[in-house]
């Protein structure tokens, strides 16, 4: 596929912070009309090498070459002008502005009388019509769906004229439809010859939309296919760096009693935001994963079990109790929380490693006495959950903020799940885990997985929160589907068809 | 240009950064003394045995580090939850007011027979005088969002006023012909000398026994953890079940107790009765102590020692050689700034990108 002309190429790009190397000696080319997936773990340096590339940052050493051209380093109008064009990974739309006025902005120069927005507004649909990426040029960003924002961000960069287009985690924020019509969008921007570098961590849709795959691992080029000559995992393997295994979910637990049970929940919050009538009733020693699109009412529901929201109407109870409704009380109640922002609620990042581990547990009698803490207990207990769980990369002295993200969420799982001396009743009673494998790389997550079953093997009900569509169906025993603050029934995930799921994801009436 | 977290800070850094710091401070006075049209070195060297050559400078030194400490502790207990109080001077005068209230003339037969325990009482109400004012801005805080800084600071003037109208109203003391100023407490209730001939009492064993306490409070009680906790990160910490309301309002009554208690040492440390102009700003300058002590209340003893001593050895200087006392501010003020900014590089490094 690569033709015989490059439109793009990156020769020993460099760039280090302090003593992390971000990438090393990476050399890449694209051919026009390719799609270039590049595939790498979290911090594997992807996303330092495509900043480098749009300008954002100066790379050390190397250099950049745009149609024949030399790219001058740290310069995104440069970049824009040579034909690069990028969408992020969150959308930087201004939710205020129109469509129109979004892709406009900085286009036009500031002493300009008036703003050409007719001609705007046509070339705007010229450009939607030519790559079949239909558009209201009225519609106020803010109140697009996630996918349509994306759209608008392509938009935005085909409307500057990129012939190079850099796409940062696409399908992140997408139902299945909406990446495959993404994925669609992709295939007719390239055969009208333009070039797209697709960044991404998942090998399904690498090797679904890509004509070469380049896989990063510690910021360094390990491997280079075409993607026809590959397979899942040849290329997990050349992430990870070693052969890879996955947990499964053992079948056969017969799920016992209800744990927790929510009818009719109301919670106010703004849209997205908020629960309109939720009922689920969770049992011991099942997973009940929860599918959607983000910001459809998860955080709501999340907040609600972990403690850090009142519910505005319903009932919530816990085994046979009221559900508490501060996290101290759940807590002391058995109740184990992964939330989903982990280094803005998980940890407290100034504050050292073992005062985080024992930090959930520092009011049971066990760690502090008449308000004194008990710092031998209270250190040996940080210990144990360091070694247990597997908390590389700072000592229990240092910071918490120095950990990686997976040993962030290595250190938040295992004060959530870590074994509970005395207590009768079985240790967690309910896991709340939302968005536990968020952004880990491939081993973090199978460890993290791999706890949420023995959790359930343990007798644990454990509720799943994820936007990842595949976590959900092979994790969860029964899957729900949540839109627009409601939940769906829960079914075993063998009763829905993907295609359901989405319709379902997209508040289809018909699915649900 | 921007700044980029450093993975992790060199020891060389923690000790080069308080030291450029100084420099830069000496460098940046050494310029206005030579506007001022004075040598710099005598300058310099006045002002160092000014604050620190002598008994008696040592001794004048501490006697203003006591007020001093107390309110830079205050404040750096407060600010360590995130509860920006910038009302410790009108708390410090709250104390005052309460001391001379329950010390002074009307005080009662069976307390005046026992003066310990009427010292404790005074105290004590002296305490919660400071906190009252500093509880009320928190309950706002946490029950209405209301903005702290603003609530804190607007307070200090209305207690200013509150104290003036007691100083022309029942408090007055009759035999002062006219002037301003409450009656005296009992002298029963008069802190001790320290040093026999000079004004340093007692009161710096209460602070530094303060200091000592919220040092250790802070370190190892769930108290201090909640408090620390809630200051690196409110969401997080309430996640991990730290009661954010209840620890605010405990913040609160150590903050203002802090500060009460300055007024009330103060009173029975130094005047003996109440002035409008007691204190020349002790508790605003508890601010910059606290930050120039990056809120450790060890660190808090330091600054209180080292600002005290640049405001005394100020004072003998100017005396000599004639440059303005306000030299001691800008040094005050450069100091702080150096010291945050170098904080700031040791912790981030500036990036062109």
């Amino acid at each position: 596929m690569l033709s015989a002309e490059p439109v793009l190429r990156l020769a020993g790009i460099s760039k280090r912070f302090g003593d992390l190397v971000a990438n090393d000696n990476v050399c890449l080319s694209l051919g026009r009309g390719e799609v270039l997936a590049l595939l790498g773990e979290n911090g594997a340096g992807k996303s330092t090498l495509v900043s480098i590339l749009f300008g954002h940052y100066r790379a050390d050493e190397g250099s950049i070459e745009v149609f024949g051209r030399e790219l001058p380093g740290g310069n995104p109008r440069a970049a824009l002008e040579a034909g690069i064009g990028m969408v992020h990974q969150h959308v930087t739309l201004a939710d205020n502005l129109s469509v129109l006025d979004n892709v406009m902005l900085g286009t036009e120069a500031l002493w300009r009388w008036r703003s050409l927005r007719t001609q705007g507004r046509s070339r705007l649909l010229e450009v939607a019509g030519r790559f079949g990426l239909p558009v209201n040029p009225q519609a106020r960003a803010g109140d697009l769906s996630l996918g349509e924002r994306q759209r608008v961000e392509i938009l935005k960069a085909l409307y500057r004229g990129a012939r190079i287009l850099i796409l940062d985690e696409p399908t992140a924020v997408l139902t299945p439809q909406e990446s495959d019509a993404l994925f669609e969008t992709l295939g007719e921007m390239v055969r009208q010859g333009l070039s797209i570098v697709f960044i991404s961590h998942k090998l399904a849709e690498v090797l679904r939309v890509s004509h070469r795959v380049v896989v990063l691992r510690q910021g360094r080029k390990v491997a280079e296919a075409f993607t026809p000559q590959t397979n899942a995992l040849q290329l997990a393997q050349w992430m990870v760096g070693h052969p890879v295994k996955q947990s499964q979910r053992e079948a056969g637990l017969r799920p016992g009693r209800v744990v927790c049970a929510l009818q009719e929940v109301h919670c106010d919050g703004s849209s997205g935001d908020r629960l309109n009538g939720v009922s689920l009733a969770l049992h011991a020693g099942e997973i009940v994963a929860i599918a959607g699109i983000s910001g459809h009412g998860q955080s709501a529901l999340a907040d609600l079990l972990c403690g850090m929201r009142r519910p505005g109407g319903g009932r919530m109870m816990l085994r046979d109790a009221p559900f508490p409704i501060t996290p101290a009380a759940l807590i002391a109640a058995g109740v184990a929380r992964i939330p989903e922002d982990r280094a803005g609620v998980g940890i407290l990042g100034d504050l050292p490693v073992w005062e985080n581990a024992v930090a959930e547990r520092l009011r049971a009698p066990e760690f502090s006495r008449g308000g004194w803490i008990r710092a031998g207990t209270a250190r040996d207990f940080a210990a144990g959950v360091i070694r247990d769980f597997d908390v590389r990369g700072a000592g229990p002295m240092a910071a918490a903020r120095a950990l990686s993200g997976g040993n962030m969420q290595k250190l938040i799982v295992g004060r959530a799940l870590a074994p509970k001396s005395g207590g009768a009743s079985p240790f967690p009673q309910l896991v709340v885990a939302h968005q536990p494998t968020w952004g880990l790389d491939v081993g973090a997550v199978a460890f993290v997985q791999q706890r949420l079953f023995e959790a359930r093997a343990a007798g644990a009900a454990v509720l799943l929160i994820s936007d990842d569509l595949d976590e959900v169906l092979a994790m969860g025993d029964r899957v729900a589907v949540m839109v627009r603050g409601r939940l769906s029934e829960a079914k075993p995930p063998e009763q829905w068809s993907r295609a359901e799921i989405g319709l379902a994801m997209a508040g289809d009436r018909r699915a649900a | 240009m921007r700044l980029e977290r450093r993975e992790g800070t060199a020891s060389a850094g923690l000790i080069l950064a308080p030291l450029t710091a100084v420099v830069f401070t000496l460098v940046v006075s050494a310029a206005l003394v030579l506007w001022a049209g004075a040598p710099v070195g005598r300058t310099y060297s006045l002002l160092l045995q000014g604050a620190f050559g002598s008994v008696f400078a040592w001794s004048e030194t501490l006697t203003r580090a006591t007020p001093l400490i107390l309110c830079g502790l205050a404040v750096s207990v407060a600010f360590r939850a995130r509860l920006f109080n910038i009302g410790a001077e009108g708390q410090l005068y709250a104390g005052a007011l309460a001391a001379v209230v329950v010390g002074g003339g009307g005080a009662d037969e069976a307390l005046g027979r026992a003066p310990e325990l009427h010292f404790a009482v005074m105290t004590v109400c002296s305490a919660l005088a400071g906190a009252a004012v500093l509880l009320g801005p928190a309950w706002l805080k946490i029950r209405l969002g209301v903005d702290e800084v603003v609530t804190t600071l607007l307070l200090n003037f209305i207690v200013l006023l509150l104290v003036s109208a007691m100083l022309d109203g029942p408090m007055k003391d009759p035999a002062a012909m006219g002037w301003p100023q409450s009656v005296a407490i009992a002298p029963d209730l008069e802190l001790s000398k320290l040093v026999e001939r000079t004004r340093v009492h007692t009161g710096l064993l209460w602070a530094l026994t303060s200091a000592l306490m919220l040092w250790v409070m802070l370190r190892s009680t769930v108290l201090g953890f909640d408090i620390r906790a809630l200051g690196a990160q409110a969401r997080a910490a309430a996640f991990a079940g730290v009661p954010p309301q209840r620890t605010m309002l405990w913040v609160a009554l150590i903050s203002g107790s802090l500060a009460g208690l300055a007024g009330a040492i103060e009173v029975a440390g130094r005047t003996s009765y109440l002035t409008l102009d007691m204190s020349p700003g002790y508790g605003y300058s508890g601010i910059v102590i606290a930050m120039l002590a990056g809120l450790h209340p060890l660190g808090v003893v330091v600054a209180g020692v080292f600002v005290a001593g640049v405001l005394v050895g100020a004072d003998s200087m100017s005396r000599a050689l004639g440059v303005p006392t306000y030299l001691a501010d800008v040094i005050v003020a450069v100091a702080l700034l150096s010291v945050l900014v170098s904080g700031t590089l040791t912790r981030y490094r500036v990036v062109r990108r």
